[in-house]
């Protein structure tokens, strides 16, 4: 595959940036998204220039480390899955590709396609936990009955992987879908229930201190979520706030 | 309490609450409205009704004159607060991908809709509160009869008018295919996702538009 690459290079937090075009040839449709970058990074290199620089860890979609906003979409136009998980058989042969950080004024660019997303660990730090001692004497897991529907839907938001996708797709850099499955997944568990009140208040003080926008439902975080992360969960947030707030 | 509407989560529930009861207000006021195709003399009694009544008028009408002035002003504060949160924009946004138009444009149906609140402040409301308020007079009469019902064939003679109604119908139907499952998700309803209360959204946000055209253009062609 032939490609034109438009990627948002900028060098580091103070410089403006902006979109430059690279050519790639020779991209196997079988490459991931990833992959496809690290080969144009040693082609740059190779021509003696600055690879571009982007998140990865884990690269089997499970760590939320990668990010980028491709062709107009969060992890680019596949569902269900994080950029390192999108294949190179998404696109077409001569296809011109738009590659831009994840934007939002709470996620700041570091370098390139590197965003600080540490106002996410913060909101976590907020009210994110629950609070048990772990010291050798930790309790039974079956002790505590809780029914399968609750357990399932406590799993379903507890896999959220915290990569800030919700936020980038968002029209208003709203943080809810995050917030929302942060707080359902203590919310639905009686361990979470202690804190609760506490939690949902706090979490939701540091997402608004962040700087991130206000959730009008429009849906699209919950489309773009690479685990799918169901809209539901900011429901469960706002009935949450409520009950904390009266 | 204080605390929880200056929240994220707050202004978003407030801006619900106000919709739920804008959306209550257009249901009786079209109830009302459509009477005038079906039957003239109980419009008039209604319309008189409405006018006159001291808890009508002093008491439900403040309420609603601050229901509409608080979501305007909200939505804009919001929008503002949001287009703030947002940063630099996307050079490629494919937004159609992930939503619906409706849901992304709320502001611009929002301002089609004041630009015909306007409207029908300075057609209606102005002359109405003139005649009973600064004239004085309370009765509702125009030459020994009901005047609602005429004033109401006169005004939808203009072409102009009509067509004003009919776009500004169009966006509020627009706005409400995405605010009223929008309002309940906001209040924490996750039914709101489900397909009753979202089939229940639609035919609202159709109806209750389509028959505030269908009045106008009836009698544009029927008088």
């Amino acid at each position: 595959m032939k490609l034109t690459l438009k990627i948002w290079r900028q060098n580091g937090a103070n410089d403006k940036g902006g979109l430059v075009d690279y050519k790639l040839d020779g991209v196997s449709p079988d490459m991931s998204f990833l992959e496809m970058l690290d080969m144009l990074n040693e082609q740059i290199i190779n021509e003696g220039g600055e690879p571009v620089a982007f998140d990865h860890d884990c690269r089997e979609g499970i760590c939320g480390m990668c990010s980028l906003y491709i062709n107009g979409e969060a992890h680019g136009p596949d569902r269900g899955v994080t950029t390192c998980q999108l294949h190179m058989r998404m696109f077409k042969d001569g296809d011109t590709i738009f590659i831009e950080p994840f934007r939002a004024s709470a996620f700041p660019v570091i370098k390139d396609l590197i965003v600080d997303r540490t106002s996410f660990d913060r909101i976590q730090h907020a009210g994110g936990f629950i609070s048990v001692n772990t010291s050798g004497n930790t309790q039974d897991a079956n002790s505590l009955p809780i029914s399968k529907h609750a357990a399932d839907e406590a799993m379903d938001a507890a896999t959220c992987i915290g990569c800030g996708a919700c936020v980038a797709t968002c029209k208003n850099s709203s943080a809810m879908l995050f917030v929302g499955a942060k707080v359902s997944q203590y919310a639905l568990l009686p361990q979470g229930q202690v804190e609760a009140t506490d939690r949902v208040k706090n979490m939701v003080a540091q997402m608004d201190l962040e700087g991130f926008g206000n959730c009008t439902n429009t849906g699209a975080c919950e489309v773009e979520c690479p685990k799918g992360i169901s809209l539901d969960n900011i429901a469960r947030m706002n009935r949450e706030l409520m009950k904390a707030s009266v | 309490m204080s605390g929880f509407f200056n929240s994220s989560i707050g202004r978003k529930v407030a801006m619900a609450l106000s919709a739920f009861f804008l959306m209550f207000f257009l249901l009786q006021h079209f109830a009302i409205n459509i009477l005038s195709i079906f039957n003239p003399d109980v419009f008039n009694e209604v319309s008189h009704f409405m006018g006159t009544n001291p808890l009508v008028q002093y008491a439900l009408q403040p309420v609603l004159i601050f229901g509409v002035v608080f979501h305007f002003v909200m939505g804009f504060v919001l929008e503002l607060r949001n287009k703030k949160a947002n940063g630099i924009k996307y050079a490629k946004n494919n937004g159609a991908a992930n939503s619906s138009w409706m849901s992304r444009n709320m502001i611009y149906s929002g301002i089609a809709i004041l630009a015909f609140v306007v409207l029908h402040f300075i057609d209606f409301w102005i002359p109405e509160i003139n005649t009973k308020y600064i004239v004085g007079d309370m009765s509702g009469l125009h030459n020994g009869e009901f005047r609602y019902f005429h004033e109401l064939v006169e005004k939808f003679e203009n072409p102009l008018r009509v067509v004003a109604y009919v776009i500004a119908f169009v966006f509020l139907a627009l706005h409400l295919l995405h605010g009223f499952t929008s309002a309940f998700q906001s209040m924490g309803a996750t039914a709101g996702r489900k397909k009753t209360l979202q089939n229940i959204g639609k035919a609202y946000s159709i109806i209750i538009p389509l028959g505030f055209i269908v009045i106008a253009l009836f009698h544009h062609f029927n008088h």
